[in-house]
C-alpha cells in the first residue's frame, strides 16, 4: 500500500514552476485529466527522468507543457508518428501521448490505426470532447449525431467515431473509455494501460463548456457534467440489458454510450520482436532469411 | 533493450569489400551506415525504394532499427522524433513523398533537429515519370515550406559522391542542427558505377554537441553556453535528465510558447536563419574546371554535370575557351564565387534537367555582368553533348 | 480542514457539487480572477473522502486530516470498483 500524499506534494514533484493556473477554460475536463495521470504516476513510482510525454495540436495537447518531463509538441495529428520514433532510438523511455478527438481520430487516424496494429509500447490518453475546442468549435468526427458545432449549424447528420471499436478490433493491449466524473476507477485504469506492454488506449469523455455544452444548450458547467453522468453506463450492465433485459430497459439504455474496460490482454510488443530479430542476426551474421511458412491468421 | 553503439568492425564487415559495384541508391545507404546510422523510417516510392530495401537488409545487422511507416508524413515524424531520442536517423523518397513532408521539415527547420532526408527526384509535378530523372525539386527544397528558414542541400554527380554527401549531410546537419537534403535523381540513382569505401581513418564524423552543463542553469533554445560566438544550442536529448520542453510553435528561450510579442519571435527565427547564413562563405563547395581562360561557362551540378562536362571537352578540342563551374552545395546558395565568375566570362549556360530553377539565382547573382542562358530539358532524359554545344552560339 | 489554493481556483463549483456530505460553500470574498473560491462550512461532517481534492481539474484544494477528530482514513486510491478485474 502506497502512502497517499496530498495535492500540494503532487504539485511540486510534477508541475512546471511558475507554468500553472492553465489556459483552460473554467469548467473544462481536461485539467481533471492531468490530474489522474499524476495520480497514477506516483502510484506506480516512474522516473520522470525517463518518461516522455508527447502530443499534438489542440486544448488536449496543451497537457505535457505543464508537466515537469521531456516533452514534444508536433504538428496535428502526428504525435503518434513521433513517439514511434522516439522508441525506436532508446526503448527504455517509457511514453505517453496525450491527443483529441480530432487529433487523433481526424487528421492523424493513419498513425493510430498502425502503431496499434504493430503493438508499439505506449499509451494513448485521447481527450474526448465532441468538438475541436481550439479552434473555436468546429464538428470532430466524434460527435454525436444531430449535435451542433460552428460548421454544422443546422445539425450533425455524419455517423460518429468510435475509436474505441477500432482499437479492439486492431488488438491493442488495453481499450478503455471513462468519464472525468467519477476519480477511482479512472485513476486504476491509466495505472494498468501504463504498467502494460504494448499498445494501451484510454479514452477520456471530458467536458467542454464553452464550447460543446454552450452551443447545444446542455446548460451551466454543474448540468454539463450531470449530463455525462446520466448518458454513460458501464459495459458490463449495457451488455446484461442489451442481452438479457426487458424492452422497456433496453429503450432506455440503447443511446447511452458504454464505459469501461473493453480488451485487456497481452501480445508481444513490436520492439520485443525487433530485438529478437536483431539479436539473432548480430549473433550468427545470417546473411539470407531463415525459412519460414507465412501466418496467414494469428 | 539495448541502444545502439556505433561499431566501425562490424560496420567494415557488414559492408564487405573496400572496392565494390554498386548501385546509387546502395551508396546512400553505405553512406548512413558509415556515418553512425540508427533509425531509418520509410516508405516505398519509385525510384526511392532501393534505399528502403538496402536498409531494411543492412541496418539490423549494425544493430540500428528499420521501420517500414504507413506514409511519407509518418516516416519525417518518426525521423524527427528519433533525432530527440538520441539517434542519427534519415529517410528516403522522391517527388511526391518530399511535398508529403514539408509540414514536417519545417518543424524540424523550428526545433532545430539534425535529420537527412534524400530525394531521389524524378519527373513532375504530380505523379509524372515514376522510372526517370529529373532536377525539378530543387527550389522546393528551399522555399517547399511555409515561413523563413535557411535549407542545406547537396547535389552529387557520380555514385561515389552519392556515398561522400551522404556522409556530409550527416556532418552539416548535427553540426548546424538543421535537416539537410540530399537531392539525387532518378538517373544517378539507378546507376551502378564502381566506388571505393573510404577507411575509418579517412573519415571525419561530426557528433551533435550534448549538453553537459548544470540542470538548473541550461537554457535550450539559445546561443551555445559551451562554445563562444556559436548561435548553435547545445542539444539535450529525451531521458538524460534536462526535462526539455520541444514545442514547434514560436518559443522563447526556455522552450515554452511565446506568441503574443513581435520581438519574440524576430529574434528566435533571426537565431535559426543566421546560424547558417553567417557561415554561407564557409559553406561553399564547388569543383571548377578550366576555369582560368574561359569565356564560356557551364554552371551546372548534379547528373547535368556529365553531359556538360564532356561538351567541355569536345569544343576545348575544337579551340573553344569552355570551362565548367559544378556546384556540389547547391543551398545555401554560392553567391560570391557566381559574382565573381560573372565579370571574368562572357557567356554563363546553365544545363538543368528542369524548365530553369537554379538558372534565377545565377542570373540574380550575376548582377548583369555577363549574359546568362538557360539549357533545360525536361522529359526524363539527360543532354546530349551535342545540343549543349549547339548552346555555344553557333561557333561550331 | 481544507486548504485552498485561492489565485489557482477558477471558480467552477465542482468541489462544492461533488462534495457527498454538503459541506462546501461558496466563501464571500473575491480572489484574482473575480471568482468566489469555495470554504468548508462552520457546520461540518467532512469525512476526509478526498473527492473534492481529486476533482478539482486545477489541483487548487488540498485536504488535511485534522489531528484530533478521529475518523478513518482511506488507505489507498486504487480499490478496484468496476471492471473486468
Amino acid at each position: 500500500m502506497v502512502e497517499i500524499k496530498t495535492a500540494e506534494e503532487l504539485n511540486k514533484k510534477y508541475l512546471r514552476e511558475g507554468m500553472w493556473p492553465t489556459i483552460f477554460c473554467n469548467g473544462c475536463g481536461h485539467g481533471v485529466v492531468l490530474e489522474y495521470t499524476f495520480w497514477a504516476l506516483e502510484e506506480l513510482g516512474w522516473d520522470m527522468d525517463k518518461t516522455v510525454f508527447s502530443s499534438g495540436i489542440g486544448c488536449s495537447s496543451r497537457l505535457p507543457g505543464y508537466i515537469n518531463a521531456d516533452g514534444l509538441h508536433t504538428t496535428h495529428g502526428r504525435a503518434i508518428a513521433f513517439a514511434t520514433g522516439i522508441k525506436a532510438a532508446n526503448p527504455d523511455l517509457n511514453l505517453i501521448i496525450f491527443t483529441g478527438d480530432g487529433d487523433c481520430a481526424g487528421i492523424g487516424g493513419n498513425h493510430f490505426i498502425h502503431a496499434a496494429r504493430r503493438n508499439i509500447d505506449m499509451t494513448v490518453i485521447m481527450i474526448n470532447n465532441f468538438i475541436y475546442g481550439m479552434t473555436g468549435g468546429q464538428l470532430a468526427p466524434t460527435a454525436p449525431l444531430n449535435s451542433i458545432a460552428t460548421t454544422a449549424p443546422y445539425g450533425n447528420i455524419e455517423p460518429p467515431f468510435d475509436i474505441c471499436n477500432l482499437a479492439k478490433s486492431l488488438g491493442a493491449n488495453y481499450v478503455a473509455r471513462w468519464t472525468v466524473n467519477h476519480p477511482y476507477q479512472p485513476i486504476k485504469s491509466v495505472k494498468d494501460a501504463l504498467s502494460k506492454k504494448g499498445f494501451s488506449l484510454v479514452e477520456f469523455l471530458a467536458p467542454c463548456p464553452t464550447a460543446f455544452g454552450r452551443r447545444n444548450k446542455l446548460g451551466d458547467i454543474k448540468k454539463h457534467w450531470q449530463w455525462y453522468e446520466d448518458n454513460t453506463i458501464l459495459i458490463e450492465d449495457y451488455e446484461r440489458i442489451m442481452n438479457y433485459g426487458s424492452e422497456k430497459e433496453k429503450e432506455e439504455v440503447k443511446n447511452k454510450f458504454p464505459i469501461g474496460v473493453f480488451q485487456d490482454w497481452e501480445k508481444p510488443g513490436f520492439f520485443e520482436q525487433y530485438e529478437k530479430l536483431v539479436n539473432r542476426l548480430i549473433e550468427k551474421d545470417v546473411k539470407k532469411p531463415i525459412k519460414t511458412k507465412a501466418v496467414v491468421r494469428k | 533493450m539495448v541502444i545502439y553503439k556505433r561499431n566501425p568492425n562490424l560496420i567494415k564487415k557488414v559492408l564487405g569489400n573496400k572496392i565494390q559495384f554498386l548501385l546509387g541508391d546502395m551508396a546512400c545507404v553505405y553512406g548512413g551506415i558509415i556515418s553512425g546510422v540508427s533509425f531509418f523510417g520509410g516508405y516505398p516510392i519509385t525510384p526511392a525504394s532501393e534505399v528502403a530495401e538496402g536498409m531494411a537488409r543492412l541496418l539490423p545487422r549494425v544493430g540500428g532499427t528499420y521501420i517500414q511507416m504507413e506514409d511519407e508524413i509518418g516516416s519525417i515524424a518518426a525521423v524527427i522524433g528519433a533525432a530527440w531520442g538520441g539517434s542519427k536517423s534519415m529517410t528516403a523518397t522522391s517527388g511526391p513523398g518530399f511535398s508529403l513532408m514539408m509540414e514536417n521539415y519545417g518543424y524540424a527547420v523550428m526545433t532545430e533537429t539534425p535529420c537527412v532526408i534524400v530525394n531521389v527526384q524524378r519527373t513532375g509535378p504530380s505523379t509524372g515519370q515514376p522510372t526517370l530523372g529529373a532536377q525539378g525539386d530543387m527550389m522546393q527544397a528551399r522555399w517547399g515550406t511555409h515561413g523563413d528558414l535557411e535549407a542545406i542541400a547537396l547535389a552529387p554527380s557520380t555514385v561515389q559522391e552519392c556515398l561522400d554527401f551522404t556522409i556530409e549531410a550527416f556532418n552539416l546537419s548535427e553540426k548546424y542542427r538543421n535537416p539537410a537534403c540530399v537531392m539525387t535523381d532518378g538517373e544517378i540513382g539507378h546507376l551502378r558505377e564502381r566506388i571505393v569505401i573510404p577507411d575509418e581513418n579517412e573519415l571525419e564524423l561530426i557528433d551533435r554537441v550534448e549538453a553537459k552543463i548544470d540542470k538548473n542553469k541550461y537554457v535550450p533554445f539559445t546561443n551555445s553556453q559551451t562554445r563562444k560566438n556559436c548561435k548553435i544550442p547545445d542539444f539535450a536529448t529525451f531521458g538524460t535528465g534536462y526535462r526539455t520542453y520541444v514545442t514547434g510553435l514560436t518559443h522563447n528561450e526556455k522552450g515554452f510558447p511565446a506568441t503574443d510579442k513581435q520581438k519574440d519571435h524576430e529574434r528566435l527565427v533571426k537565431r535559426i536563419t543566421s546560424k547558417i547564413s553567417d557561415d554561407a562563405e564557409k559553406l561553399v563547395s564547388v569543383e571548377e574546371l578550366n576555369l582560368d581562360d574561359s569565356d564560356v561557362v557551364f554552371v551546372t551540378y548534379g547528373a547535368s554535370a556529365r553531359p556538360a562536362e564532356s561538351a567541355m571537352d569536345i569544343a576545348r578540342k575544337k579551340g573553344l575557351k569552355v570551362g565548367l563551374l559544378r556546384l556540389k552545395i547547391v543551398w545555401p546558395f554560392p553567391e560570391k564565387i557566381i559574382t565573381k565568375l560573372a565579370k571574368d566570362v562572357n557567356k554563363i549556360i546553365v544545363p538543368e534537367m528542369n524548365l530553369g530553377q537554379i538558372y534565377h539565382p545565377i542570373k540574380e547573382a550575376a548582377c548583369g555582368n555577363c549574359e546568362v542562358i538557360s539549357a533545360p530539358k525536361i522529359g526524363g532524359e539527360m543532354h546530349l553533348p551535342i545540343e549543349l554545344l549547339k548552346y555555344l552560339g553557333g561557333e561550331i | 480542514m481544507i486548504q485552498v489554493k485561492e489565485d489557482w481556483c477558477k471558480g467552477c463549483d465542482l468541489c462544492i457539487e461533488k462534495c457527498p456530505l454538503n459541506a462546501l460553500e461558496q466563501s464571500e470574498h473575491l480572489n484574482k480572477r473575480g471568482v468566489k473560491p469555495p470554504q468548508l462550512k462552520k457546520i461540518n461532517d467532512c469525512n476526509y473522502c478526498r473527492l473534492c481534492e481529486l476533482i478539482c481539474p486545477d489541483l487548487a484544494i488540498t485536504v488535511i486530516k485534522d489531528k484530533n477528530k478521529k475518523i478513518e482514513e482511506k488507505k489507498s486510491l486504487l480499490r478496484p470498483v468496476g471492471g473486468r478485474k
